[in-house]
């Protein structure tokens, strides 16, 4: 099976050329998108549903900057393993107890600026993992050090849902 | 770069081919039809001149019906024959509609979608609406002068799964060629970036007579993208009628009116409340046939302290669809203003507050989505040349999940996807020599089943007997680019395709389609199978035009073998055509489609190449 970065006929890699990503997936879909076969027969009506299927879950892979990483991963025969794998470094612990005392205040609080201060200081926090999973995926090729890193993202994502979940709360 | 354009997919027809397409705009107050007409999107009016078509219809007594503005004209005096507002009906059970009390319709609590008693029988929503699409396609062939070839109707963006295909049931039950359900506010953001050649990301505000949507959308270069989409299925002007109407009972010291009381009442509350819209004060007066007087005069203020927790209302999904976006009020270039009930004053006041910026109001917010969906459906129809299309990216608004342990939710298919999208989930048994599994799928965003909408409960069976889990069963949940679901299963470790019972807990069986497709034709068997026939020609020419085509465009992608199948396949179809039997011409026409499946995954194929080799192409130039 092609890999999703093959689909879009882009150099593999963390990095990513947004540019180029959204240019094929837009040339793509102008031509296979099921708006252009409303008036085809059912064989090719289908045909497009399914490849435009797999274009856009491609395309959300890859725009992700965690499910892109895991991909990686997955193309160099790295498992992240969420489920098994819980092991996280005591400075990142310790930084997610800060994060998560203060979503607890600013929920109690129905702080709706505390959660936008929140939100923003993750999105940095982000930002530094992405940074360094760059580093280990395209230039030391440590993969064993990108899926620690992948695993810590997914717990800033998950703080992230909780943070939207506060928020609606808020608002109900 | 130019022999690989002549060789596009997309098919534009010969020039003198034009298709009659439309748009329809199926509302809970106004129903409304529009075609592009030398390419300029209008609305069609009825022979009086009227554009805008009541969403209300009449049973009478004979079995009859009538829609529109002549049902209307019975509200008052035939309250429980007389539907309005049936949109709010449509693939909901009796204990999900709110101020059901209020409504004068003798209800029949069918399992999944509620029904109406009437005079001339009990009829489903599905049917009502029915009879306005019918009532705007014969004003569309008769305005255009020709059968339709295809439609596309609007549906609010926030409707489930539930509500979506019942919309689309309607429409074959009027005799549509659905060719697309379109989301209301992104068939406005069509309509209002076209014509304003507008770039960047905008907010459509759509509150209508029955529901909100607010939908986020980011315009380039002619891609229409929705990044986000939220609102409330069951917030609208008629809510605002009903709080008027509640004031009212208060005011007047009324309780327990009589169905048709009742009505009026609420016609009175609607005038009233558009009255506020230009004027600071209404007045409001009745006589009610116990001989009482309503005589009030409701003031903009009490207006909007009565009111003031729907106008909120609308901010929460506004905040949600903003964050799902990933982005914040600044930028957000403009917000599109649609629906009658975005008139009202105090939502232009609150949305320009919210957003910091002057709401677009320049487009008929009673039109523009038709117009819109009307050009969407001329791009399916295949009416425009390629290069002067654009591309639609639309979004499934609510989560797909399964029940699992505890009557907890598990996210299947998170909501704000971009359509069509497919995810697979992976089950197994848990008892040796299992070979059934019953799988419940809900739509929502809460994390009890309780919480959310049942859509279905799936029955797997023939799953190959095993040892408890062993077997591994891959169910795909499907959703297409109408926004709608389909389910399929196949066992991991013998690749058998587990068969998949559909028992949706709304809506209707394909021979209940069946059924009232035999019962809008009134008349004789002989009509019946006319129309069968008609109905099988025009779909088996339309493939045969399709083939055709591809064969022209692709047919070096088939080796001799499989080209010799695929024309055999064409003359037994072309032969069937003469027959005058739609079942043959039916069968042929399923024969040459599977005939052609390799084909038009080949071509598909071929296409994803073209475009990254015409990608190549082009950054070298540049
Ligand atoms: N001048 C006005 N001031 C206030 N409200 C108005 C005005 N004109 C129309 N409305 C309200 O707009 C609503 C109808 O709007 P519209 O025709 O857009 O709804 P619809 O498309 O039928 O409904 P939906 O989109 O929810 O299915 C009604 O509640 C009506 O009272
Ligand atoms: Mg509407």
């Amino acid at each position: 099976m092609q890999s999703h970065f093959e689909l879009f006929g882009i150099e593999p890699g963390f990095a990513l050329d947004r540019v180029a990503l959204d240019h094929a997936y837009r040339e793509i879909q102008g031509r296979i998108h099921p708006d252009r076969f409303a008036h085809a027969g059912e064989a090719e009506r289908r045909a497009s549903m399914q490849w435009t299927t797999r274009v856009n879950e491609a395309y959300r892979v890859l725009q992700d900057p965690l499910e892109r990483a895991r991909h990686l991963l997955e193309l160099n025969g790295i498992d992240v393993a969420f489920e098994t794998n819980t092991a996280m470094p005591a400075e990142f612990l310790e930084r997610q107890m800060t994060l998560r005392e203060s979503l607890e205040a600013a929920s109690e609080a129905r702080d709706a600026a505390a959660l936008d201060a929140l939100r923003a200081d993750l999105a940095i926090d982000r930002k530094r993992v992405e940074t360094q999973l760059a580093a280990r995926i395209d230039q030391e090729k440590d993969f064993a050090a990108a899926a620690s890193l992948v695993r810590e993202l997914k717990f800033l994502e998950r703080l992230d849902m909780e943070i939207e979940s506060a928020y609606e709360a808020i608002e109900a | 770069m130019a022999l690989l354009q002549i060789s596009e997919p997309g098919l534009s027809p010969a020039p003198h081919e034009h298709r009659l397409a439309v748009g329809i705009d199926l509302g809970t107050t106004n129903s409304l039809v529009a075609t592009v007409r030398n390419g300029v999107a209008v609305a069609l009016a009825d022979e009086r001149g009227r554009v805008l078509l009541p969403s209300i219809v009449r049973y009478r007594r004979d079995g009859g019906c009538e829609v529109g503005y002549a049902a209307q004209a019975h509200q008052a005096v035939d309250p429980k024959n007389t539907i309005v507002s049936v949109k709010r009906f449509m693939g909901r059970g009796l204990r999900d509609i709110d101020h059901i009390e209020n409504a004068p319709y003798d209800f029949v609590d069918a399992p999944g979608m509620v029904q109406l008693r009437t005079a001339a029988g009990v009829k489903s929503p599905v049917e009502i609406s029915a009879e306005i699409l019918k009532t705007l396609r014969a004003r569309a062939e008769a305005s255009l002068g020709g059968e339709l070839s295809g439609a596309v109707v609007t549906v609010p963006a926030y409707f489930d799964d539930a509500q979506r295909q019942a919309t689309k049931d309607a429409g074959a039950v009027a005799g549509l060629n659905v060719l697309r359900l379109l989301n209301e506010p992104t068939a406005a953001a069509i309509a209002y970036g076209l014509d304003n050649a507008a770039e960047g990301v905008y907010a459509v505000f759509d509150l209508g007579g029955g529901t909100f949507d607010i939908s986020i959308l980011r315009l380039s270069r002619g891609v229409f993208e929705v990044l986000a989409t939220n609102g409330d299925a069951a917030l609208g002007g008629d809510d605002f009628d009903h709080r008027v109407f509640c004031w009212v009972l208060e005011q007047a010291g009324l309780s327990l009116l009589e169905p048709r009381d009742a009505r009026l009442l609420y016609g009175k509350a609607r005038e009233a409340k558009e009255t506020l819209t230009a004027h600071g004060e209404a007045p409001l007066t009745a006589r009610l046939s116990t001989g009482e007087f309503v005589d009030l005069t409701l003031k903009s203020e009490t207006f909007c302290s009565i009111s003031h927790t729907l106008v909120q209302k609308t901010l929460g999904p506004t905040r949600k669809a903003l964050r799902d976006a990933g982005l914040g009020v600044a930028d957000v270039k403009g917000v599109v203003m649609v629906g009658g009930a975005t008139r009202m004053p105090e939502i232009q006041r609150v949305v320009a507050d919210f957003f910091r910026c002057d709401p677009l109001n320049n487009l008929d917010p009673d039109k523009v989505v038709a117009l819109g969906a009307a050009m969407q459906a001329n791009v399916l129809a295949g009416n425009k040349p390629q290069g002067e299309d654009w591309l639609l990216l639309d979004v499934i608004p609510l989560s797909l999940g399964i029940e699992t342990m505890g009557g907890l939710v598990e996210r299947i298919i998170p909501r704000n996807s971009t359509i069509p999208v497919a995810r697979a989930q992976e089950f197994t048994t848990f008892k040796d020599g299992q070979t059934a599994m019953s799988i419940h799928v809900v739509q929502g965003e809460r994390e009890l089943v309780a919480d959310c909408r049942s859509l279905a409960r799936f029955e797997l069976r023939d799953i190959p007997p095993m040892t408890a889990g062993a077997a591994r069963i891959r169910v795909t949940f499907q959703v297409d680019a109408d926004g709608l679901l389909a389910v399929s299963a196949r066992e991991a470790t013998t690749g058998v395709e587990a068969s998949v019972s559909v028992k949706p807990s709304y809506g209707l069986a394909d021979r209940d389609i069946e059924r009232m497709l035999r019962d809008s034709v009134e008349h004789a068997k002989d009509d019946m199978l006319a129309r069968a026939l008609q109905e099988a020609t025009i779909e088996a020419q339309r493939l045969q035009a399709a083939v055709q085509a591809a064969l022209a465009a692709d047919g070096e992608l088939l080796d001799a073998t499989e080209r010799s199948e695929v024309d055999r396949r064409m003359s037994e179809l072309s032969t069937a055509l003469t027959s005058g039997d739609h079942r043959a011409i039916k069968r042929a026409a399923e024969a040459l489609n599977r005939a052609t499946e390799p084909f038009a995954a080949r071509r598909m194929d071929a296409s994803v190449r073209r475009a990254l080799a015409g990608q190549k192409i082009a950054s070298f130039d540049s």
